[in-house]
């Protein structure tokens, strides 16, 4: 296994090489142009990360190369020390946080939500409740005039269409966060289907990736699916609005979105932020995490590159790097969370010293 | 005489790391796949029950399997009948002619357009259609990614078989000519019969190229993972449920992931045992 992530990760170093004559410029001018980070993980925070670590490696000189292998991939790579960090959206349970070799600490980055898709010319403004997401993507309802969804959108001229359902093929942590929603809103879901990165599907059909998912529907008239908010905006695509636990309808935006992390969140940062309490938030959504090993002396690592990887995400989850995020369509950290993520890193060591004061 | 010694000492490294990377992928299919086999005996060969969530993981081959098989023997038999009389066309009627080779060169550029452009192909062109003819399922599952494989496997049997087809002899035809056969008694009594190996290799090669197509079938076939219920339904295939679901696999799912990995290395292995059986027997 362990020959198979780094292999997978050689390839993605290796293409990361052949940008190098580009930034030659800009390492001459930095100070430590010696270090260069490596991380891997989930595909859902890449736009956001990829321009970010861009921007540190031009201030600083500090070279990251940050693989999109899947969340999975990137929690295997932390297990294998393959890299200095990985990145999750699903947090480790308590379970998982045994099986690692040594204690790991979460860093939660941005927020971003998972959108319901459809393709129905003609009707704008789709309200979907809990009950009718359930018979939907249960299969229950299976024609679009039924008289469940009608009931719902009084005013919505609903076409006499199947309801094709789309779902993802792949693992994803898109998935995830769908599956956790649903679960917590319906007991039918949470005892039959229940809440993973892949699922028994009663129903559909699978097609990969958002950009499977997102082509999938836009293909076919009478389809519905979920798809990553990131990708959704930057697409401009439409969107239903869905109930929250206060009984408002919401649409996804950067503002709903980050309704939804108002509430506490714990000291670990290990939260799902699905159904939120909040009457504005968008029940749909959550947190993305980095993950990280609590001592950071391992695999015969220098201090040097244990300083750089958590200044890296001190400045990751600074205004700074949190004021780009927007811009890749993700809901930046709510103050609460992004002190709480200063403090772990403040409480990751080398050699059991603090790096970061 | 040294650089005999030479060359005889690179080809020789040249076999034995041939043998090592295959002996190492069998080696590490087969170790990866061993807690898939342990936790679910050899009932996950037939099991069809693939349920990837947390707690309830219980993992079956057999969608996987079955959707393998039908899609590759759907595309062998639809890709019969055009490659074979391709085959003809272009190794015995318009053999060596200008339109022969303007043909002869496009079942070649067929080999070589990559899976993916396959999969777009038919994502936008082929699927509207099959809607528009009214197919269930927007036009998805398992007879559409047939389809499309048959397209796919069509210059490999009919490249083989030209190749063999031309290279009858001429005094065997002329022969037969001269005993007043007609061209399709020729065809079937004296070309056919003597190049039946070499057309049956064919067509177990491009069998061998459906059972592992991955990219094209897994933008079609729907990607369920639940055996099809019908040609027109949908379901999904080894290969495809292996790259799809990889990423994001850890624990019992990835080891059940290998092992269909290793069920599909096993099952192209008997089919091209049992091709080379049924080629040594016709000769």
């Amino acid at each position: 296994m362990k020959n198979l992530t780094l292999l997978i990760l050689a390839l993605f170093i290796l293409g990361a090489c052949s940008n190098s004559p580009k930034q030659a410029g800009a390492e001459k001018s930095a100070s430590n142009s010696k270090i260069s980070l490596t991380a891997a993980g989930a595909t859902f925070p890449m736009p956001y990360y990829n321009m970010v670590f861009k921007m540190y490696g031009e201030e600083t000189g500090v070279q990251l190369t940050y693989g999109g292998i899947g969340s999975g991939g990137g929690i295997r790579s932390l297990t294998d020390k393959v890299v200095d960090f990985g990145a999750t959206d699903a947090f480790l349970d308590d379970e998982q946080l045994k099986e690692m070799p040594a204690e790991v600490v979460h860093i939660p980055t941005v927020l971003g939500a998972v959108v319901i898709a459809y393709n129905l010319p003609g009707v704008e403004g789709l309200k979907l409740s809990n009950d009718l997401l359930e018979k939907i993507f249960m299969g229950e309802i299976t024609k679009w005039n039924d008289a469940a969804i009608a009931a719902n959108n009084s005013g919505l001229n609903l076409p006499d269409l199947d309801i094709t359902f789309v779902h993802r093929s792949d693992g994803s942590g898109t998935t995830q966060i769908f599956s956790d929603y649903m679960s917590k809103v319906s007991t039918k879901w949470a005892d039959e289907i229940g809440t993973g990165k892949a699922l028994r599907w009663p129903v559909g059909m699978g097609a990969k990736g958002n950009p499977g998912v997102a082509g999938t529907i836009k293909q076919t008239e009478g389809a519905i699916g979920y798809i990553g908010s990131e990708y959704a905006f930057a697409q401009k695509i439409q969107t239903a609005s869905v109930q929250n636990s206060a009984g408002n309808y919401i649409l996804p935006s950067i503002e709903s979105v980050s309704a939804a992390a108002k509430g506490e969140i714990p000291a670990d940062t290990r939260i799902m932020l699905t159904n939120s309490a909040d009457p504005d938030s968008y029940p749909i959504s959550g947190f993305t995490w980095i993950i990280l090993y609590k001592e950071q002396s391992y695999n015969d690592r220098s201090k040097d590159q244990a300083l750089a990887t958590v200044s890296c995400l001190d400045w990751l989850v600074s205004s700074e790097a949190q004021g780009q995020a927007e811009k890749v369509h993700y809901a930046p950290l709510p103050a609460d969370a992004a002190a709480k993520a200063k403090a772990i890193l403040r409480s990751v060591t080398f050699n059991g010293e603090t790096l970061l004061k | 005489m040294n650089s005999d010694k030479i060359a005889k000492a690179v080809l020789f490294l040249a076999s034995v790391i041939i043998l090592l990377i295959a002996g190492g992928m069998i080696y590490s299919l087969v170790e990866g796949s061993i807690p898939a086999f342990k936790n679910f005996g050899l009932s996950f060969i037939w099991s069809n029950n693939w349920n990837p969530t947390r707690n309830q993981e219980s993992y079956g081959a057999l969608p996987f399997i079955a959707g393998t098989i039908i899609t590759s023997v759907a595309a062998l038999l639809i890709s019969l009948p055009l490659s074979f009389s391709t085959s003809l066309f272009l190794g015995e009627y318009y053999r060596g002619t200008r339109l022969a080779k303007v043909l002869g060169t496009m079942v070649d550029l067929l080999a070589g357009i990559p899976s993916i452009v396959y999969g777009l192909w038919g994502f936008y062109v082929l699927r509207p259609l099959l809607i528009d003819l009214g197919l269930p399922n927007q036009g998805f599952g398992i007879f559409p990614a047939s389809i499309i494989l048959a397209i796919m496997i069509i210059p490999y049997a009919t490249s083989l078989s030209t190749e063999i087809i031309t290279m009858v002899p001429g005094e065997l035809k002329e022969a037969a000519y001269s005993l007043g056969a007609t061209r399709m008694e020729v065809i079937f009594s004296v070309i056919v019969p003597s190049a039946r190996s070499g057309i049956v290799a064919g067509y177990i090669l491009s069998f061998g190229r459906a059972l592992g197509e991955t990219m094209a079938v897994t933008m079609l076939i729907g990607n369920a993972n639940r055996i099809p219920e019908s040609f027109f339904g949908t379901g999904n295939t080894m290969a495809s449920v292996i790259a799809n679901q990889f990423g994001e696999a850890d624990g019992l799912k990835l080891s059940a992931l290998i092992a269909i990995g290793l069920l599909l290395f096993l099952i192209t292995g008997i089919i091209n045992s049992a091709g080379k059986l049924i080629i040594k027997r016709m000769e």
